[in-house]
């Protein structure tokens, strides 16, 4: 218990002591091919100064205090989503996976699961495959930003669970996507 | 003691038919009973007759068959349904195979029953144009009910089959189930499917999916008999099942489940009540087959960083790698004698349908389509895969012939219809199809004739037919 107390506070100064550093974002990727993962993003600098006793932080921290259930009703993770028959990660694609790796950043204890869907125009049996890559696809991005591996699982519901029941371009844009679920936090 | 269970596992297992024969001119004691628990033995021994009698209808044309309501011996409730029952579902089990021609049913109600051949009015039955009558009794009896049904050649005025069955009164449609098989493999030599079964997915039961925040309908397996009737639910793990498969002894389904989190194939013995998981667990597992022979499933899986085609033995021994590629490899089906495995790739762009030896030689495109996927390979006499293949927004279940490099298309375009699985006679197939809003599970002929809804209840996918 002590421990744990004490590793919490240690984990909240050093998050406190990163805080008022900007720290670059991963360059987003040139190409935008599946398979060429981006480049990795740098180190983050190392700090310049002696570190001064930061005050408290005038807000609480809202999301970490939430349950599992909030935090993935109200999500801080947002999804992306894909072209038609594709697993490639858009440039769009990419800055929503560089938000989501400063959210995990910030929380490294969370395990989170990414979700890989697709919409009804593909077969129920391919859609199983297709969903996995773009899963993967996500996932593979997030470790390159420098999430361990070990923080994300992936999980394809091919077309099976729809976000949008409708039979258009604009609910089949969305149903095309990599969804989070925070499972441990 | 007559009365000797059979359990579904060998109704839908073929031994029984194809052990019997006909007998003329004594009725053979045979049973029947429905939803016991235990595996019967199998039926005794028959002894082959010499005798054949079959029904002929005019030349280039099918008997014509008429089957009236049996003749209920006891005045009990129970039984004045199962006779009724009884001759419904034998006019419907005899009418999907297309062999007889059968004589609409409200034609013949001024018919009187009878309950012997000297009572049968022949000459109402040869006016009506009758080849064939089906004429039946049913019975109480202390254990549950005694069936009699016996085909009369019309025009020689004799019997040509005669049967006898006693079990329970519970699913009196068995009886009906067994005698269309034994007459389509008496008079027609072929093997029917009328105590086949489907199984397939459903979300019928509106159950929320555990562990999630999302609003989402547990997918659980069901089966059902060959015509949609007896609908059960086999699984109950509150999460995401698809693509069932029977064995080929019909006593398990495999099937691909999200119980533990990600995919993975699990087996269920539906009467055993036990589980199995071949797969082990190992990455993610979809989309299981049972080879020909029952002793090893084919599936996909990510295990090795990317979707291939693996065979493991049934006990998760043994695992082989037919496909490596960087591409996605999916959706495995079987050759009927169990050396080749077709499945889907997208190696060279589009999904298309493959077929590899199992030993990962030979491999070869088969289809040309803008995108194809669910292959399932016939069974004989016919060497044919059937597809979902894209032609228009929607999919359509396709047919290629393998030794013509022939395609044939048997829906167009009324929704969008996926996910064919053979019945085991090769004459049928069962599909998902949108047409009538919902995913609803259809059976259709080969020919794309004789459509049939088998579900409506909820959304209904990824049908198989049991062996």
């Amino acid at each position: 218990m002590v421990v744990a107390l004490l590793l919490t506070v240690v984990v909240g100064a050093c998050a406190k002591k990163q805080l008022p550093v900007a720290r670059p974002m991963p360059p987003p990727a040139v190409t935008n091919a599946a398979n060429v993962p981006p480049p990795a993003p740098p180190p983050p600098p190392s700090p310049v100064a002696e570190p001064v006793p930061v005050p408290p932080m005038p807000v609480e921290d809202t999301i970490g205090s939430k349950s599992l259930d909030d935090l993935n009703r109200d999500s801080p993770l947002r999804p992306l989503f894909f072209d038609l028959d594709s697993s490639d990660v858009s440039t769009e694609g990419q800055q929503v996976l560089q938000a989501n790796a400063a959210v995990l950043r910030k929380y490294p204890a969370w395990q989170v699961t990414i979700e890989g869907h697709c919409d009804e125009r593909g077969t129920a049996e391919y859609n199983l495959a297709l969903g996995e890559r773009r899963a993967l696809a996500a996932r593979t991005y997030l470790v390159s930003l420098g999430i361990p591996a070990d923080k994300v699982k992936t999980v394809s519901y091919g077309k099976e669970f729809p976000f949008d029941a409708g039979q258009d371009d604009g609910a089949w844009s969305k149903n095309r996507r990599a969804h989070f679920v925070i499972t441990a936090k | 003691m007559t009365h000797s269970t059979h359990s579904r596992a060998a109704d839908v297992a073929s031994g029984f038919s194809r052990t019997s024969r006909v007998l003329l001119p004594l009725l053979i004691a045979a049973s029947a009973a429905v939803w016991a628990q235990q595996p019967a033995p199998p039926p005794p021994a028959q002894q082959p007759s010499s005798v054949e009698l079959r029904l002929t209808g005019d030349p280039g044309t099918p008997p014509r068959m008429a089957v009236p309501d049996l003749l209920a011996l006891t005045p009990d409730r129970e039984t004045q349904e199962a006779a009724k029952i009884i001759s419904e579902v034998l006019w419907d089990d005899l009418n999907f195979e297309r062999e007889f021609a059968l004589i609409p049913r409200d034609t013949y109600k001024s018919i009187p029953a009878a309950g012997s051949i000297d009572a049968v009015p022949f000459d109402r039955w040869r006016e009506l144009g009758a080849d064939g009558v089906i004429i039946g009794t049913a019975q109480k009896t202390a254990t549950g009910i005694r069936v009699e049904l016996r085909l009369y050649n019309v025009r020689a005025r004799q019997s040509a089959y005669g049967r006898e069955y006693t079990g329970s009164a519970a699913n009196p449609r068995i009886y009906a189930h067994t005698m269309a098989d034994e007459l389509h493999d008496s008079q027609r030599s072929l093997r029917g499917v009328a105590r086949t079964k489907l199984t397939f997915i459903s979300d019928r039961n509106r159950e929320a999916v555990l562990a999630t925040v999302e609003k989402r309908d547990v997918k659980e397996v069901f089966i059902a008999d060959y015509d949609g009737a007896s609908q059960r639910r086999i699984t109950i793990n509150r999460t995401m099942n698809l693509t069932p498969s029977w064995s080929p002894d019909g006593r398990s389904i495999a099937y691909t489940s999200y119980r533990s989190g990600g995919a993975d194939i699990l087996i269920s013995n539906i009467f055993a009540g036990t589980m199995e998981s071949p797969a082990k667990g190992i990455g993610q597992n979809y989309l299981p087959v049972f080879s020909p022979d029952g002793t090893r499933i084919a599936f996909t899986s990510n295990r090795d960083g990317n979707n291939e085609i693996y065979v493991v033995n049934r006990d998760g021994s043994n695992i082989s790698r037919l496909t490596n590629n960087p591409a996605i490899d999916v959706t495995p089906t079987w050759s009927p004698t169990g050396t080749q495995i077709a499945f889907t790739s997208e190696r060279r762009g589009q999904p298309q349908i493959f077929v590899v030896n199992i030993d990962g030689t030979g491999l070869r495109q088969i289809t040309f389509e803008s995108y194809a996927d669910r292959p399932t390979w016939s069974p004989p006499p016919y060497n044919e895969i059937a597809f979902a293949a894209r032609t228009g927004p929607g999919f359509d279940i396709k047919i290629l012939g393998i030794a013509s490099g022939e395609t044939r298309q048997i829906t167009f375009g009324e929704g969008s219809n996926e996910s064919p699985a053979w019945a085991p006679n090769g004459r049928h197939l069962a599909f998902m199809s949108t047409r009538a809003g919902r995913s609803q599970v259809f059976t259709v002929d080969r020919d794309g004739r004789n459509l049939r809804q088998i579900t409506r209840d909820g959304n209904n996918t990824t049908p198989n037919w049991s062996q």
